[in-house]
């Protein structure tokens, strides 16, 4: 046994115990933390599997953002979990076969049967090998699907634009600061020295 | 059995004694780790000598000469105290909370290069691995504030929460604005570019080597950087997360003794793991300022640990200077100040740098 | 106006000219005391630790005339007369202070006649429990004893103004 094939069942071996963990944990604050380590296992993967780039944007992402703010959720939530579970039997058997549905198509990959064996090799793009991994995405990505990648972008960033206007209320009369024109006032500008004769007034 | 030898010469290996083929990794790490952990005694101390300073104050000057062994004095005192967890808290969590800080800013320095070569994992993703790392950091926080089961330490890690996630967007545009200029996600890459480009060349000086560095051309993200690494590392005046004036301490109120040490050692790390970034992105790291002979006899790893040293000393004159931010200014400056500038000073430099043809072509093509 | 304002913002000029404000408060003189090993002025009339002072022939100054007991107000002392043995005189068979009652008014030695209770000059007197400080009758004059050089030039320094 090899060093890299060692992390690879280490990693894969806390993965699968962890993604287990993360459907039984009584706890859902339990559950999210665990979902975690799955994530960072299957980036040690990527990192095993040479894909360096993808492994470090999946624990940026994934594990340093989103599963921030599922966390943040779970944690604000005070759901009572145990009054989910009781519809739990009911559902159970449209869940079963949902599972082996996805165990099917797993199966079908792992099997690698194809309907068209000659496309599979025209659709890889050929990449030297001596480039690095980033360099590599990124050339591909900005040349050959640089539409597909632009179009996803706005496709997030609509959805990002919809949240917001989702959400966004101005309620009137609020007052707002602006810091700007906080921190532009000059004494000039807001205060006047008044010689006022005694007895007299303004 | 192939497995276990490879392993041993891995991590114990000594070419000289005739066992393994190359030094042993944990040699080297075990090194980094000792000299990190005694600078960070050091540095915590200049923290506190610093902000009395300015204060008018002497600072601790009882323990050893000046004080200097007063970290070490806090240290025993820690050691020594009983570990109280709450009865509500979630014990395994609540432990694990500040191993998972202390183990991660320590990890993060496994790719900084402090001199040409001496680092210990040379990534080519070395900046992106940093950015990796310093977004878990937000768990050891998050994790504590949960595990507490306290409103004060729930509400400080709610709030670094949303603050460090907030923060590492314009970290991570500012780096991009970096990367931009040098073509590689390699950190010793990122200091060889200085070396060998900028404006000190331009100019027809290429002595002058502190012109060369990024500081310069890149002011804006420099000063950028700078406040995000305060926000980032939750530092005053961004420390809205242990806010003592409303939140007693924040996510560490319930934490005594050696975990309240881990904690606070892996915030001290992760503030010098900081430091070091602006070093290496923007000061040209182990580089020497002027490029002659006086100057350019002092080893490297001196220049690297001075720039860095200098760089704390902004970071603690800030925590004494700037009052603390409100919670909303906080995430205003953040989302509608910096993210803003970054994103144009990255779409700007992409075009400046495409039509020029400046930055550094010394990596891959 | 608005230019000039976003440039000062942007190159941090407040932060900048207050790191040089900062900087100068660096440098300046500390004034801080070095507490355990200098200490600040006391007054004369610092009223710190209790003290039974003696006569220079060492005779107790105290006639235990209880006029400091019946005028603490916080009633935090405690005497019992009887007659010496040798000439038979009025003298205090216990003299007893509770330290943590005490609360520092002086008019224990405002009302002495013949200025045997004194409140010293000494701050520095904290213990490790409780029942050190009640303070005995022996206590209190070997305070009187160790402090008599103070007490006698704090008295003779603020008699002019009485």
């Amino acid at each position: 046994m090899t060093l890299p094939l060692f992390f690879f069942y280490m990693f894969s071996a806390i993965a699968i115990a962890s993604a287990v963990m993360v459907i039984s944990a009584r706890n859902p604050v339990h559950a999210v933390l665990f979902l975690i380590l799955v994530f960072v296992n299957a980036a040690g993967l990527f990192m095993l599997a040479g894909a360096e780039f993808l492994a470090l944007i999946l624990v940026v992402v994934y594990v340093g953002a989103v599963a921030v703010l599922f966390l943040f959720v779970v944690m604000m939530l005070d759901v009572d979990f145990a009054s989910l579970r009781q519809g739990f039997l009911q559902y159970a058997p449209i869940g079963v076969v949902v599972g082996l549905v996805l165990l099917l198509e797993l199966l079908l990959v792992a099997g690698s049967v194809m309907v068209a064996p000659e496309t599979a090799g025209a659709a890889v793009l050929p990449i030297d090998g001596g480039i690095e991994n980033t360099r590599a995405l990124g050339q591909v990505l900005y040349t050959r699907y640089v539409f597909l990648f632009q179009g996803a972008g706005a496709v997030l960033l609509v959805a990002m634009i919809g949240a917001i206007v989702l959400t966004l209320r101005h309620k009137p009369n609020v007052k707002r600061q602006n810091p700007n024109v906080q921190v532009g006032r000059k004494v000039s500008e807001t205060l006047e020295v008044v010689k006022v004769k005694s007895g007299q007034g303004l | 059995m192939d497995f276990i030898l490879s392993a041993l010469d891995y991590l114990l290996g000594i070419p000289i004694l005739g066992w393994g083929t190359h030094v042993g990794f944990i040699y080297v790490a075990l090194l980094l780790l000792v000299c990190l952990l005694v600078f960070t005694a050091f540095i915590l101390l200049a923290d506190r000598k610093i902000w009395a300073a300015v204060q008018i104050r002497r600072g601790p000057n009882v323990v050893g000469p000046f004080g200097l062994l007063q970290s070490f004095a806090d240290l025993l005192k820690f050691a020594f105290k009983e570990v109280v967890i709450p009865a509500g808290a979630d014990k395994i969590l609540f432990i694990a909370a500040p191993l998972i800080t202390a183990t991660l800013a320590l990890s993060a320095w496994a790719v900084v290069p402090v001199n040409e070569g001496w680092v210990i994992a040379d990534l080519n993703v070395g900046i992106l691995y940093i950015l990796a790392i310093s977004s878990l950091g937000v768990y050891g926080v998050i994790i504590g504030g949960w595990a507490s089961n306290s409103k004060y330490p729930f509400l400080g890690s709610l709030r670094s929460a949303a603050q460090m996630v907030s923060y590492e967007v314009s970290i991570g545009l500012v780096i991009i604005t970096v990367l931009l200029c040098v073509g590689s996600l390699n950190l010793s890459d990122i200091v060889r570019a200085q070396y060998e480009m900028g404006l000190a060349h331009m100019i027809g000086l290429p002595q002058l080597s502190f012109l060369n560095w990024f500081w310069l051309p890149l002011f804006p993200m420099f000063v950028v950087f700078y406040v995000s690494a305060l926000a980032e590392t939750n530092r005053p005046p961004f420390d809205l997360a242990e806010g003592e004036s409303e939140l007693v301490a924040g996510f560490m109120t319930e934490y005594s003794s050696t975990p309240y040490m881990l904690f606070m050692l892996g915030e001290y790390i992760s503030i010098l793991l900081m430091c070091a970034m602006t070093t290496i992105l923007f000061l040209g790291g182990w580089a020497s300022p002027i490029d002659l002979p006086p100057f350019t006899w002092i080893p490297g790893v001196i220049w690297f640990v001075l720039k860095l040293s200098l760089v704390f000393f902004m970071f603690a004159m800030a925590k004494a200077i700037v009052p603390r931010y409100r919670y909303d200014q906080l995430m205003r400056i953040g989302w509608k100040v910096f993210l803003p500038l970054s994103l144009v000073t990255v779409i700007v430099l992409a075009f400046i740098l495409q039509l020029t043809g400046w930055g550094w072509h010394g990596g891959v093509a | 106006m608005r230019a000039v304002q976003f440039v000062n913002t942007l190159l941090l000029k407040e932060f900048v000219s207050t790191f040089f404000l900062a900087m100068r408060y660096f440098f300046a003189p500390k004034p801080t005391i070095n507490y355990p090993f200098e200490k600040g002025h006391v007054s004369p009339r610092f009223r710190g630790e209790h003290a039974l002072r003696r006569y220079p022939n060492g005779e107790e100054r105290c006639i235990a005339c209880k006029l400091c007991e019946a005028i603490c107000p916080a009633q935090a002392i405690t005497i019992e007369a009887g007659p010496r043995q040798n000439d038979g005189t009025r003298r205090t068979v216990r003299y007893d202070i509770d330290m943590v009652k005490c609360i520092y008014c002086g008019f224990c030695q405002e009302a002495c006649p013949v200025d045997a209770i004194v409140e010293g000059p000494n701050f520095e007197f904290a213990t490790e429990t409780r029942e050190e400080l009640y303070f005995s009758k022996e206590k209190l004059l070997a305070n009187g004893d160790r402090w008599e050089r103070e007490i006698a030039a704090n008295i003779s320094a603020d008699s002019p103004y009485r």
